[in-house]
């Protein structure tokens, strides 16, 4: 899945078969080069040009707007082009109470955020629900999508956002690849889908002949799956 | 109250001059506090950008930052668990499960077993500080917290109270003695037990 981490190394290995056939580990480099990888080339270039888009719903959006002002200046982070449309972001800051109604809205701004993306869940209410235990707030929006930092505080102090940029470029710089956010964790998550994927899938309730058991019934009664449909 | 009325002051707007009614003259004036700012950053050092990780703004002795246990001149744990702070809590963010004390803390009858609180749903509102009979639990100054997932965030008994052994010797939150600057307002006191 991963490329090969080291272009550069493989560049150099080929160049020494062809040229001076000798060994990877003799090749002689020329005063003055740096070799470096190119996914920490590109890692290094994301973290510190990230667009946000900010997911602003309640009062830490206010706060959030005091990152970006002359005081904090989340410019320093290379992080103050905050762009209003999730086309042009690769980080996304949910800052404040989403409802349940907000939440396909957020779902869907996720997904038009272009790969490689991050998200950061700002403040009380948008990693926990906070206060608003209620039927109608998304108790953390974790529970939806991905979220890499969260921010505690009720709002946050602008330097807490400032330090989860700042673990949030940790986090590129470690775990970032060319083609996307190849996170260990995401690897994991990959191999368990795999898994979960190719195991047989448990038996339906019908299957198992326990289909009334419990008052439960499959919707569209007994009978063939579509049975009623083509009446 | 009437349009008349004596306690009512009328204003009016500034009366315009022929400078502030032709407009050009003023943007040349508000350039000109643009380039005093500028120069003022560029030649005084009157940035007043905080550049926050190297230099870090000192909170108030008030500031409620992440919580800390207090522990008792024998290092024990001065909580009693008796779940006032867990009541006055408006998030419902504390966890305590109280045990009976053992036979050698003769001082009280309770003590949290567990003490958890999920500092992510806390809304540092200090509610559990007022609420505390024994100054157990307090707000500390350490406002820079995030966390990587939501279990790292929920800080157990052990962890509270390393952010007490943490904090108890540097201001603002020195155990032991009221903060120099307190607001004004009578100083709580903080003498252990």
């Amino acid at each position: 899945m991963a490329l090969e981490p080291s272009v550069a190394k493989s560049d150099s290995r080929a160049s020494g078969s062809v040229l001076s056939l000798k060994p990877a580990s003799s090749i002689e480099v020329p005063e003055n080069t740096i070799l470096t990888t190119i996914n920490s080339v590109v890692n290094w270039c994301r973290k510190y040009s990230l667009w946000p888009m900010p997911f602003a719903t309640a009062c830490c959006g206010i706060e959030l707007m005091a990152v970006g002002a002359s005081r904090h200046d989340i410019a320093r982070f290379g992080a103050e082009v905050m762009r209003f449309s999730p086309r042009q972001c690769d980080l996304m800051i949910v800052a404040g109470r989403v409802t349940m109604k907000m939440m396909p809205v957020l779902q869907r701004i996720w997904l038009q955020m272009p790969e490689p993306k991050w998200c950061i869940s700002m403040g009380a209410c948008a990693s926990t629900g906070g206060v608003f235990d209620t039927y109608a707030v998304v108790q953390g929006v974790d529970r939806f999508i991905p979220i890499d930092v969260y921010i505690p505080g009720c709002p946050p102090r602008p330097e807490q956002i400032l330090r989860a940029l700042m673990d949030m470029q940790d986090k590129i710089q470690k775990g970032g690849a060319i083609q996307g956010t190849a996170l260990p964790e995401l690897m994991t998550n990959e191999a368990r889908r795999v898994q979960i994927e190719s195991s047989p899938s448990p038996a339906l309730a019908r299957e198992r002949g326990d289909e009334d058991r419990y008052g439960y019934r499959i919707p569209g009664g007994p009978g063939q799956v579509g049975d009623r449909e083509s009446h | 109250m009437r349009a008349d009325d004596p306690c009512l002051k009328q204003m009016k707007p500034p009366e315009l001059s022929l400078a502030d009614r032709f407009f050009l003259p003023q943007i040349a004036v508000g350039l000109g506090v643009t380039a005093r700012h500028i120069a003022g950053v560029m030649f005084r050092n009157k940035a007043i950008t905080v550049q926050y990780p190297d230099e870090k703004h000192v909170p108030s002795p008030v500031y409620r930052g992440v919580h800390r246990l207090n522990r008792d001149e024998k290092g024990r744990v001065k909580c009693v668990a008796c779940m006032l702070c867990a009541t006055a809590c408006p998030a419902h963010c504390i966890d305590i499960v109280g045990a009976t004390a053992p036979e050698t803390w003769p001082d009280r009858e309770k003590y949290p077993e567990s003490f958890v609180i999920d500092e992510l749903r806390c809304i540092y509102c200090g509610m559990c500080e007022e609420a505390c009979p024994v100054e157990a639990i307090e707000l500390t100054g350490l406002y820079d917290l995030t966390g990587l997932s939501r279990e790292q965030m929920i800080f157990d008994k052990a962890k509270l109270l390393s952010v007490f052994d943490a904090t108890s010797n540097q201001e603002p939150m020195k155990y032991g003695k009221p903060p120099e600057r307190a607001l004004g307002s009578p100083t709580t006191e903080l003498a252990p037990g």
